[in-house]
């Protein structure tokens, strides 16, 4: 559900970038989502055509890139993707993690005529 | 024509959550965001704080949940401020709905502000509000791996609460496990093993709590 409040701020802050830019329409959102934020992209797909109707962002293209969760070990420095039931270091066993990727969530550009 | 936004989706609830911040700071309000799968005993925790602590602080509670006041009229009877947020199907509490909440509670009276987030271990995880710790209450029956299903919520916990602890001789609990998934994940965080309704360990979540009071 948290992806209709996502969606409201994805619009707001493409309309006041394209409105600033004395844009007649807005053809594409470019978005960066990372996998830890756990916003699903057929939501915000879907919210977005039914929020953008009768607006210059109407029939725009969502753009999404995801960014998969990395995480770097505290103890070797190795960086690896975040298993999903064993978060041990495959370098060197260590257990003491930190998220490096994966909580992104911004607009990285718009497309406008 | 493409113009470069670089700007965070959820920047506007960060702003917000900045000024409830403030207003917090200004009245000196320690507010604790509290956040649980539903039925993990979060508000059995805020009840057995306000019993134990009720004599040396002034506390205020805030209660999200999607509807009804059952929760804001149990807090009630303890005699504390408590207002209730509905959020109408709305999954968490965000930092404009805080904000609306803060001008109805009488901060100046109010040492330590419990904010009870909606049960979920997802959108809460997104959404800060202003508050100055963040703690997770993961009940024993959910089982231990719940931190390898929701990193992003274990992460972001300054302490997890581990909750229910009377009924470990019935479940198969891993407790090695789930201290290592949490330490792995947010190595800082401080867990407490505790049973908001029998009392069990909850001295120990309140020597943490007033020790957070005090930094």
């Amino acid at each position: 559900m948290h992806e209709m409040a996502i969606t409201e701020n994805i619009l707001n802050i493409a309309l006041e970038k394209a409105e600033g830019a004395d844009a007649r329409r807005i053809v594409k959102v470019n978005l960066v989502i990372g996998k830890l934020t756990g916003v699903v992209e057929e939501c915000v797909g879907f919210y977005f055509d039914f929020m953008s109707r009768d607006t210059i962002a109407e029939k725009a293209v969502l753009n999404i890139t995801m960014v998969p969760t990395r995480v770097k070990c505290r103890v070797c420095g190795a960086d690896f993707a975040l298993g999903e039931y064993d978060w041990t270091c495959p370098g060197c066993g260590g257990s003491s993690i930190e998220i490096i990727s994966g909580k992104e969530l911004f607009v990285e550009s718009i497309e406008v005529e | 024509m493409e113009i470069k936004v670089l700007r965070n989706i959820l920047g506007a609830n960060e702003q917000l959550a900045n000024k409830n911040r403030e207003l917090l700071d200004s009245n000196g309000v320690f507010t604790v965001n509290v956040m649980s799968s539903p039925g993990a005993g979060k508000t059995s925790l805020i009840l057995q704080t306000i019993k134990r602590l009720k004599g040396e602080l002034r506390i205020g509670v805030i209660e999200g949940d999607v509807s009804s006041s059952l929760d804001a009229e149990a807090v009630g009877k303890e005699g504390v401020p408590v207002i209730q947020i509905n959020t109408d199907g709305g999954c968490h509490l965000d930092a404009n709905m805080l904000q609306n909440a803060l001008a109805n509670m009488p901060l100046a009276d109010i040492d330590l502000l419990f904010i009870e987030n909606v049960g979920n271990l997802i959108c809460p995880a997104d959404f800060v509000l202003g508050e100055h710790k963040k703690v997770v209450v993961a009940s024993v029956p959910e089982g231990h791996d719940k931190p390898y299903k929701y990193p992003r919520m274990f992460n972001e916990a300054d302490a997890v609460l581990m909750n229910k602890i009377d009924l470990l001789p019935y479940l198969d609990f891993n407790r090695e496990e789930f201290y290592r998934a949490i330490k792995a994940i947010k190595g800082s965080a401080e867990i407490i093993e505790l049973a908001c309704t029998t009392g069990q360990g909850v001295e120990d979540w309140l020597d943490w709590l007033t020790a957070q009071m005090k930094k």
